[in-house]
């Protein structure tokens, strides 16, 4: 019985590697690794292994100048997810993730399987998921399938998120028409453990059991990864059945079964079946262990008759995990598996050869020696080139067409300002009862924990418009722009997840975007003692060789130690509005200059970092001191879209003071200079005068009250105006009604 | 109050139900899961919690509803026993018999998650005895299928009888179409058994119990209850 794997035909075998995605000399390498002709399944297990979305081939070498350490993280990058204390002996679990090539194939099942998946990466690990957020962009609504997909990626994150009981609390909105025929959707999950509870995946133990647990293996979603490390063609369509179908139920089951067991002493090691499957859990679990691993195919559990080895290593069937167990354990587990009516099998065991054995009807299917399928495992270093500067624009030397009330009227209903809440009302943000701020309330989410004061801020957030125009720059801005968010509730900001959205890495010019926004990113996170815990990269994303903005996802996570200390945007009457932070007038990328001038031109604003932590400190320590009855970040759209945002949360207006003098108006109201708040604070003399003695420029430019926004020229819009024009696009494009 | 949460598999808001009784009540509620055939000795309220119970992939609650604790749960009424479904616990309640009607698609066809409104249209009952009939309460709703449907028959039974606990409103307590977002027959949002013990309700009065989430709107239920179960 323990005879070589039959090899395929020579000639066969190298036009399948190509087929499979493998480049010549990397299929030559599977060849010298085994020392004769791979089996199909062997082929198989290396293509999906070796392949961009796996392997991380071209972007390794980036990450790794990611900082990813401090006295706060437990596990950083290369656990299934980042885990961080967040005190109470509490770890928080994060990840985002992309599931961008399914969600335009079959926006449904695309989006809903990002969602199971990137909550199996935090549930793994012995956390009880708390929250859920999506970054999404899409393309022009009118391009062709376009609406199609926002209406199935909603959709789709709902019918998943709302079955399993995890409350979706916030995300981020972008459209463009460049992403036209590859839209974004980026996963995120946080979830929570007793620090000293925390599961990982690295195998242990010879002869200890390999189980498999959650539903039954189908031929769903075959080489799926292969397919995600692959540019579009028009015939994208033709892929769906490379698209898995989620079934939250068995996910929720899932939750609930895994953390009945986590509570007990019985797992050694456990890791959920992502992308490529039966192939990566066995593979990563028992290379990081340093084992070898052995599974009888014929123990899988099947949904489908006549699979063969191949189809079971390869299938991305959704909701099942691998576990090793302590060994005379697996009735105990059994037991709970079966109280919650999934499939448990113990399907093989550890060994000490090194090698992964695959057998199947007594026929060895495979065997391949773990250490140099990852120690041999392409990377590359490929050549950049680097995005050309844009020019700094002059505010006072663009015409400004129509006055700050009419664009601000325009830009609130814009498709990248609109109110978001056709897209949230179909979430349900509250499961769970601990959603301190919705979304909508503030600049970013707050979840409770529950039975203590302690909550999490949590966000996303990135302007991919600013990426193209400078990734550097842009990287930065994303990782900046998190960071304030979180501050901007009152909380400390502790890590982030990163999710990179680019093109086509062979191209100099994209690997370029890649690593300047790497650079950007980490500087960023350096300077605001920020790191990196877990990420995703998500390449070739590019439909008829036209790739998408560069696209570097920043998910977010901070801590307030009193849930009691988090304040909204929402404007209440009598307070004087302070802008904390100093405005040059920035337009170079700004949506003013899009929206209302017609041009995507320029160098988009650049952040100071030791400015933005000095601000954001300043900031945070006045929430904390409950000095701040609201606060709100200035980001796309300015000074006058923050006043606003705030002004429509609740229905307050205010009376704004006139830009400085020497200050061309439309720069004051809406450039997009960074590192500012907006404070709505009872004495703003007060906090101004503490502003100046920490070194933090802020001016009380207006207070609130009334029902209008009105200028210091006399000039005014009504709240319920302004709320009308931001309610209204969504409804309209999706449903052909008014709000 | 010694309340019992029933958990069914896809059940996710019987955490949320257990923080809002423990809130009202003092004391912690009993998880129980569907396998069970009995209730515990003692029982004095039975919760059908918010969720997807078996995914709901069949009619919503309806393979819940041939669970083996329902039968249980079916004799607990009959003997007078109170029984409280909210959302995924209100579609049970229709699917089991114990209360009329059906729950049917948003008309919308899609999910619903925001706030909205309810006015009382009954008070004095073990559920809204801590309200004046009229008022008007806040609470979220998160539901796919809450388009409340029964025949004339028994919508004016319903009516007649005063049967129907809550409707949808404005906040002002103005019954409107507009207000009835997921399509209910009269804006019914919640009903009650003849005998005024059973109640469900497609909204979750158990996540607005406390400020820090956003208000108390929905917390005069739970200590109506509570009341209610002191002294019966």
């Amino acid at each position: 019985m323990s005879t070589a794997p039959t090899s395929l035909d020579a000639a066969r075998a190298k036009q399948l590697s190509a087929e499979f995605g493998l480049k010549a000399d990397e299929y030559d390498r599977v060849l010298s690794i085994l020392g004769r002709t791979p089996s199909l399944t062997e082929l198989g297990i290396f293509s999906v292994m070796w392949s961009e979305h796996c392997s991380y081939k071209s972007s390794r070498v980036w990450l790794r100048t990611l900082p990813t350490k401090a006295p706060w993280v437990i596990h950083g990058p290369g656990e299934n997810a980042g885990v961080i204390d967040i005190g109470d002996g509490l770890a928080a679990i994060f990840k985002m993730e992309s599931h961008n090539h399914p969600s335009f194939i079959e926006p449904y099942q695309g989006a809903a399987t990002g969602v199971g998946g990137i909550l199996r990466d935090v549930f793994t690990m012995g956390a009880r998921p708390i929250a859920n957020l999506n970054a999404l962009r899409f393309g022009a609504p009118e391009a062709p399938r376009m609406k199609r997909v926002i209406d199935g990626v909603v959709r789709g994150i709902g019918g998943y998120g709302n079955s399993v009981g995890v409350p979706t609390v916030g995300g981020e909105v972008n459209f463009h028409p460049a992403y036209n025929g590859n839209p974004l959707v980026n996963a995120m999950t946080v979830g929570i453990a007793p620090k000293d509870r925390i599961f990982l995946s690295a195998a242990a133990g010879i002869g200890n059991p390999v189980v498999y647990v959650g539903s039954k293996t189908g031929r769903d979603g075959i080489h799926g990864a292969t397919m995600a490390s692959a540019e579009f063609s028009a015939d994208s369509e033709e892929k769906r059945p490379t698209v898995q179908i989620g079934d939250p139920f068995t996910e929720k089951l899932l939750i609930e079964a895994c953390l009945e067991l986590m509570a007990t002493d019985m797992i050694v090691a456990i890791q959920d079946m992502g992308a490529a499957g039966l192939t990566s859990s066995s593979v990563e679990m028992a290379g990081k262990g340093g084992v070898g691993i052995e599974l009888v195919m014929d123990n899988v559990p099947q949904r489908e008759q006549g699979m063969t080895a191949y189809e079971m290593m390869l299938s991305e069937s959704q909701e099942r995990m691998l576990m090793i167990l302590k060994p005379g354990r697996e009735a105990e587990a059994q037991a709970i598996f079966h109280k919650w009516e999934l499939d448990f099998a113990v399907i093989g065991h550890l060994t000490d050869t090194g090698h992964i054995v695959i057998r199947h009807k007594d026929v060895v299917e495979a065997d391949i020696p773990l250490a140099p399928l990852e120690s041999e495992a392409p990377l590359y270093r490929r050549p950049t080139a680097e995005t050309p500067k844009r020019a700094v624009l002059d505010a006072a030397a663009i015409a400004d067409p129509v006055g700050p009330l009419a664009a601000l009227e325009t830009l609130v209903g814009s498709l990248d300002l609109c109110s978001r809440r056709w897209i949230w009302d179909q979430y349900d943000s509250t499961v769970g009862g601990q959603t301190v701020k919705r979304p909508g309330g503030a600049d970013a989410a707050v979840v409770k924990l529950d039975g203590l004061k302690r909550a999490l801020a949590i966000t996303t957030d990135c302007t991919p418009r600013y990426c193209q125009a400078d990734p550097e720059a842009g990287g930065a801005q994303a990782v900046a722009e998190a960071w304030r968010n979180l501050t901007a509730v009152g909380a400390t900001p502790l890590a982030i997840t990163d999710n990179m959205n680019f093109g086509n890495p062979e191209k100099p010019e994209i690997m370029g975007q890649f690593a300047a926004a790497v650079r950007g990113m980490a500087a960023a996170c350096t300077a605001l003692d920020f790191p990196v815990v877990s990420g995703n990269v998500s390449l070739y994303n590019e439909t008829e060789g036209r790739a998408i903005l560069p696209t570097p996802a920043i998910g977010g996570v901070g801590v307030l130690e009193d849930a009691a200390h988090a304040v909204g945007l929402a404007l209440t009457p009598g307070l004087d509005l302070v802008l904390v932070g100093a405005t040059q007038g920035w337009l170079g990328q700004s949506l003013w200059l899009r929206e209302i001038a017609g041009r995507e031109e320029g160098a988009p604003p650049p952040v100071d970092l030791a400015v933005e932590r000095r601000n954001g400190d300043f900031v945070r320590a006045r929430i904390l001191e409950g000095q701040v009855a609201a606060c709100h970040d200035l980001a796309d759209g300015g000074l006058l879209v923050a006043v606003a945002e705030m002004a429509m949360a609740d229905g307050t207006g205010a009376t704004l003071a006139a830009p400085p003098a020497g200050q061309a108006p439309h720069g004051w109201w809406f450039g997009e200079d960074q590192g500012r708040y907006l404070l709505a604070v009872t004495d703003g003399a007060a906090l101004v005068a503490a502003a100046q003695a920490a070194g933090v420029p802020a001016a009380i430019i207006g207070r609130s009250g009334g029902g209008d926004l009105v200028l210091a020229d006399g000039s005014s819009i009504s709240v319920a105006s302004l709320r009308m024009a931001h309610e209204a696009t969504l409804p309209a494009l999706m449903e052909g009604r008014a709000a | 109050m010694n309340a019992v949460i029933i958990v069914f598999p896809g059940t996710n808001r019987e955490r949320d139900m257990a923080i809002a009784l423990e809130r009202a009540s003092g004391r912690k509620p009993t998880l129980l899961f569907h396998r069970a055939d009995a209730l515990p000795a003692g029982t004095d309220l039975v919760v059908l919690p918010g969720g997807f119970s078996h995914g709901d992939y069949l009619r919503s609650g309806a393979m819940a509803a041939q669970s083996p604790i329902m039968q249980a749960v079916r004799d607990f009424a009959a003997k007078g026993g109170h029984v409280l479904g909210v959302c995924n616990g209100f579609q049970i309640l229709t699917e089991a018999g114990l209360l009329p009607g059906a729950l049917l698609r948003n008309a919308t066809l899609r999910f619903l998650s925001m706030d909205c409104h309810m006015r009382v249209e009954r008070s004095g009952t073990p559920y809204t005895a801590h309200w004046q009939k009229g008022a008007v309460f806040r609470a979220p709703m998160a539901h796919g299928d809450g388009n409340y449907f029964c025949d004339d028959e028994t919508l004016a039974r319903l009516n007649g009888e005063g049967l129907v606990a809550f409707r949808y409103s404005t906040p002002a307590g103005e019954i409107t179409d507009a207000a009835n977002r997921n399509g209910a027959r009269q804006n019914i949002a919640g009903i009650l058994s003849p005998n005024l013990r059973i109640c469900g309700l497609m909204p979750h009065p158990e996540d607005l119990v406390d400020p820090l989430m956003g208000g108390t709107d929905g917390l005069p239920m739970f200590t109506s209850l509570v009341e209610s179960l002191a002294t019966a």
